[in-house]
């Protein structure tokens, strides 16, 4: 063959090349739209309660304090717990100084805690888009029309995210011990003699 | 075809004028017309109707509505409940799919109770599951030959092991179906391998075919209990199982045909189970394949399953 179809080949290479970017950023949420599943007929879990009397922080947590990490002389349980990221990991990181009823992103805007995805989704952003798309994550109700998806907080614990171990439920009943299989002959019987 | 050798069929002996009828055709009406008059003569109308019933794919629409009646009727009488027993048949345009994250199973079980329960299988004594969790060791990756069912520590998961969940795999190429003497199995074509329970002979043909040892034998009489009993059942799926037939997961028949997720999908702790149309780019099942690595489990053996195993990171 002639040059020509190589020629054709490689361009058609390179339009590819071109084309497959753009599809991807159509499909693919930016950063600047960190949202939600964004089908008409998907739910959101409710995300799980606060413990009692926790909420609204601000009843406590009144002004900015000090932004600098140190041992406090309250949340025991959650200091005792704290399993996220490196050792440097603080409450302000995530948790809004200022406004206390408020998580924040990176870039300093205020996120509800009902909406404490797009803060994981900074980091976690491979975790995120395919949580977006249901690759990732829970979902139950229709398979193809309203369900419900769950939340990043409804199955990791934010300040400890790693999944805890589970006991698992019993074992298969071998066959054998179902009582219903036929005992075994007392004696194995004669081999076949060849004649 | 006309060319291949026939075996010698015995033909009947061609009526000759003036013979109401020969002696070959005289004797098969006499047989088969005193077996059914001394059936029905010891056995209620409707246990002869069953048995003089066709295949279920060639029932017409008003015959199986009279056996779901009955058998709504039966089941009830039976557990003491509202039993439905619905045959809704495929949607158009649907083609189940199925994934399955093993860098996400902790091999916890709580898809094969909650597959029992769903399902109606029989307890303990058979003890039936249709989802068989496999513990197997990341050194050998999957690998049958190091492989257990029976594992029960503590705590899921084990360092060193991961788990894969087996159930029956929907192939497309279903090597059950085909060993059946009696058309009792076949693929729907929603993609789901669906048994018929009155026209399963027990023979367990399918049950040595299949390579996923998916399918399982009711050796005894099941076990349900009648408060435990799922009363929303489908013909081809959950209903009841007489002893002597065999089953299998149908990913939820009575469930997955009227939108819903199977059981063990929306049981599923971590999330590592995923349900939707191969045929819509935007589900579930699609997206994994957009985006993950998968992979069926026995590829060589090319029964292609609709049952699709990923690793998610």
């Amino acid at each position: 063959m002639t040059a020509r179809p190589s020629f054709r080949r490689r361009a058609l290479g390179a339009a590819l090349l071109l084309a497959i970017p753009a599809l991807e950023r159509a499909s693919e949420p930016t950063e600047a739209t960190l949202e939600a599943p964004a089908g008409p007929l998907d739910i959101q879990a409710e995300p799980p309660p606060f413990t009692e009397g926790i909420f609204p922080c601000s009843q406590c947590h009144d002004r900015a304090v000090d932004a600098k990490p140190k041992q406090l002389a309250f949340h025991d349980e959650i200091q005792a717990s704290l399993h996220h990221g490196p050792p440097s990991r603080w409450c302000l990181d995530c948790h809004d100084n200022a406004k206390r009823d408020f998580l924040h992103l990176i870039n300093g805007e205020l996120v509800p805690f009902t909406a404490s995805y797009r803060l994981c989704g900074q980091c976690h952003g491979d975790k995120y888009r395919d949580w977006r798309v249901g690759v990732h994550g829970k979902r139950v109700g229709m398979w193809n029309g309203a369900k419900t998806y769950f939340l990043c907080v409804n199955c990791h614990n934010p300040h400890s995210p790693r999944f805890k171990a589970l006991k698992p439920l019993p074992p298969p009943i071998p066959p054998q011990d179902q009582g219903f299989a036929a005992s075994a002959p007392a004696s194995a019987p004669e081999p076949r003699k060849a004649p | 075809m006309s060319a291949s050798p026939r075996l010698p069929v015995i033909q009947d002996a061609p009526a000759e004028p003036g013979a109401p009828f020969s002696r070959r055709g005289f004797l098969k009406t006499a047989a088969s017309g005193a077996a059914l008059a001394a059936l029905a003569a010891c056995k209620p109308a409707a246990v002869v109707e069953e048995l003089e019933r066709r295949n279920f794919k060639e029932l017409k629409k008003d015959e199986l509505a009279a056996i779901l009646v009955r058998l709504e009727k039966r089941y009830s009488e039976e557990y003491g409940k509202g039993v439905t027993v619905t045959a809704t048949g495929p949607m158009a345009g649907v083609n189940f799919g199925y994934g399955l994250d093993l860098s996400r199973c902790i091999g916890c079980r709580r898809c094969v109770y909650a597959c029992v329960k769903e399902n109606n299988q029989s307890r303990k004594h058979p003890q039936i599951q249709w989802i068989r969790v496999l513990q197997m060791e990341k050194e050998h990756g999957v690998d049958l030959t190091h492989a257990t069912p029976y594992y029960d520590p503590e705590l899921v998961p084990e360092p060193g092991h991961f788990y894969m969940p087996v159930q029956c795999q929907q192939c497309r190429h279903p090597p059950c179906t085909k060993v059946c003497p009696v058309k009792a199995t076949w693929k729907e074509p929603d993609g789901i391998v669906v048994i018929d329970y009155d026209w399963c002979i027990g023979c367990r043909c399918c049950t040595a075919a299949c390579p996923y040892g998916a399918r399982k034998f009711n050796w005894a009489e099941p076990e349900l209990p009648a408060a435990e009993m799922n009363p929303v059942t489908h013909y081809l799926g959950n209903r009841p199982r007489p002893k002597g037939v065999v089953e299998k997961c149908t990913f939820c028949i009575q469930r997955s045909r009227v939108g819903r997720y199977p059981a063990c999908v929306e049981i599923c702790p971590v999330g590592a189970r995923k349900f939707g149309n191969l045929l819509d780019p935007n589900s579930e099942i699609r997206q994994v394949m957009e985006r993950k690595r998968v992979f069926v489990f026995k590829e060589e053996l090319a029964t292609e399953p609709q049952f699709y195993y990923f690793y998610a990171t």
